[in-house]
């Protein structure tokens, strides 16, 4: 199997402040890691290459740190990376514009997987996008793959429905957090990780210099998230009676 | 900009609130707003669309069953290239996410996904969403056009029926294409019949709780609360299955809005706070004095929640 995993860097965003001041979240200095979700796509690709065999290829579009991310996933058992530089202005449709030439590039892949979703969008695009600009089939929300020579199984998760659907090669997954529990590298992959091949792709040299976006960002403004934080500690039932006693002001009990 | 307007939902209820927000953006244009169906018994749902804003609805497809995203997708792109249409609203459902995106790449067209507001500002298309799990809100504009947008269920009312209004019914020529991928089976989830998103009140639990067991203290505390709705972070229902996914509030479960939240025993990851942060009055109990759903509550109160849950209960008991 020829496996390409597509995965995003992003910032950590349970770090995330509002500037009280500007009203603007600071994204400035907060630490980057893998899309959560992108990581139990890479562990389904390993699994599906310890049964089936293959090659897996850890695929990202972004920002000359993003390096270090597609380390992690060479690490964790890719075989081979790809950064393609993201150009100014990214939107989903450059993105996965990109991810698609890079796939048909590569050539004969049999799988691409994709999590859900990012963990600081949500926008769950890139995969659908992907299947579309290669109009190849998708199969989303996988909670559970069942992938064989021919063809792979997916349960999904379409919230009222569970729906098992399947398809032949090539293929657009997505899964969802459910699906495995990623595995951390031993110290030896992180070293060995060095002497992977990792490609550095420009727009331009997937025939998309000038390529423009379809959206834009025109303002992100902060939403924060003003409590009153008024903690009971120490005793117990004195917590307790507190606590009705504000309930009650509040006319929130019932 | 021209406003030919395409709505599309897997469920009539979406449908209908797609209509109340294409009509507006048609109407400021003077242009339509059409309603694509699908499927072999599309024909006797027409009259419903019309009477709720629709100037024209587009029947297609009669021999799709159900839903598959590459087949919605190939009608779609046919209708949208064959009739000039340059906004296309899409349910955020499930279904409708995995479509919208995958359609938008056919078209090679700009998407937004989950808008929660859609206006023309100065003849530009600009939608709003939340990103960030809730801490922050983007604006984004339509550089090009066509446009596709989904939007969640409940961001507009359906406009009121109105018998009198009249519309052309239409038959699109277009097939969906053959794919390799197909549906074994459909199940439903297994459900509780819960619906948390329409609740008032919410107790919800957290990896805290030692067993499925307990659970039956935390119902006491929903009871004297007189709320009956149990809610739950991510681990209790997609790990442990002690509740069904109907009861899951967070980034990929539910997103509620009660006027009271009790957190008991969760420990308040963000993807759980993106599910809840629009409720009125937030309380935790957790017995960890650092744990982060401190920092997005009202009222807390540090300890173990099998002391602290039975004491608050007769606490709320004395003062009915």
């Amino acid at each position: 199997m020829n496996i390409v995993v597509c995965a995003k860097q992003v910032v950590d965003v349970g770090e995330i402040k509002v500037n009280p001041s500007t009203n603007k979240p600071v994204l400035e200095g907060i630490p980057r890691k893998i899309s959560d979700i992108d990581k139990n796509a890479m562990e389904e690709a390993i699994r599906i290459k310890e049964k089936l065999g293959g090659k897996i290829t850890a695929m990202t579009v972004g920002p000359p740190d993003a390096r270090e991310r597609i380390k992690e996933l060479l690490a964790m058992g890719a075989d081979e990376g790809v950064l393609i530089e993201a150009p100014e202005n990214a939107d989903y449709h450059l993105v996965s514009r990109a991810l698609a030439r890079g796939i048909e590039k590569m050539g004969d892949v049999d799988i691409v997987l994709c999590g859900e979703a990012s963990i600081d969008m949500f926008s769950g695009q890139v995969g659908p996008r992907i299947a579309g600009h290669l109009r190849i089939p998708q199969l989303t929300y996988a909670f559970r793959l069942e992938a064989d020579e021919g063809k792979i199984r997916a349960d999904r998760n379409m919230g009222d429905t569970m729906v098992i659907s399947e398809s032949t090669y090539p293929v657009v997954v997505t899964v969802t957090k459910e699906i495995n529990e990623p595995r951390l590298p031993s110290l030896m992959q992180i070293l060995g990780s060095a002497n992977k091949p990792l490609n550095e792709w420009k727009m331009g040299d997937l025939g998309l210099e000038g390529e423009a976006p379809r959206v834009t960002e025109v303002d992100l403004s902060g939403v924060s998230m003003e409590r009153k934080n008024v903690i009971f500690k120490d005793d117990l039932d004195e917590a307790v009676n507190e606590l009705a006693d504000r309930l009650a002001k509040e006319g929130v009990t019932g | 900009m021209i406003m030919m307007v395409l709505i599309y939902s897997d469920t009539e209820k979406g449908a209908l609130e797609l209509l109340s927000k294409g009509r507006e953006l048609a109407d400021a244009a003077g242009r339509k707003v059409s309603v694509v169906i699908t499927g072999p018994d599309a024909g006797s749902r027409a009259k419903r669309f019309i009477e709720h804003g629709a100037d024209r609805v587009i029947l297609a497809a009669p021999s799709l069953e159900g839903f598959k995203a590459e087949e919605i997708a190939d009608v779609l792109e046919g209708i949208v290239k064959d009739e000039k249409e340059d906004v296309i609203l899409i349910s955020s459902t499930k279904n409708g996410k995995e479509l919208a995106p995958r359609l938008a790449a056919m078209l090679d067209a700009g998407c937004v996904t989950d808008a929660t507001s859609i206006d023309i500002d100065s003849g530009r298309l600009r939608v709003e969403r939340t990103v960030y799990s809730g801490n922050a809100v983007a604006k984004e504009e339509f550089a090009s056009t066509p446009a596709v947008i989904t939007v969640p269920g409940k961001a507009f009312d359906p406009l009121p029926p109105d018998p009198s209004r009249t519309g052309e019914v239409i038959e699109a020529a277009v097939q969906p294409g053959g794919h390799g991928s197909r549906i074994i089976e459909v199940k439903k989830m297994v459900s509780e019949g819960v619906n948390v998103e329409d609740a008032e009140i919410i107790v919800s639990c957290g990896r805290g709780f030692k067993s499925s067991d307990d659970l039956k203290m935390l119902e006491e505390l929903a009871d004297t609360l007189n709320g009956v709705t149990l809610g739950c972070s991510r681990p209790i229902a997609a790990d442990l299955k002690w509740l069904s996914d109907d009861h899951w509030i967070g980034l990929s479960g539910h997103k509620v809005k009660p006027k009271l939240y009790v957190a008991c025993g969760i420990s308040g990851q963000i993807q759980h706070v993106a599910g809840m942060r629009d409720s009125g009055i937030i309380v935790a109990i957790n017995k960890d004095p650092d744990a982060p759903i401190f920092n997005s509550a009202d009222y807390g109160i540090v300890g173990d929640l099998y002391q602290v849950i039975p004491k608050l209960v007769e606490a709320l008991k004395a003062r009915k």
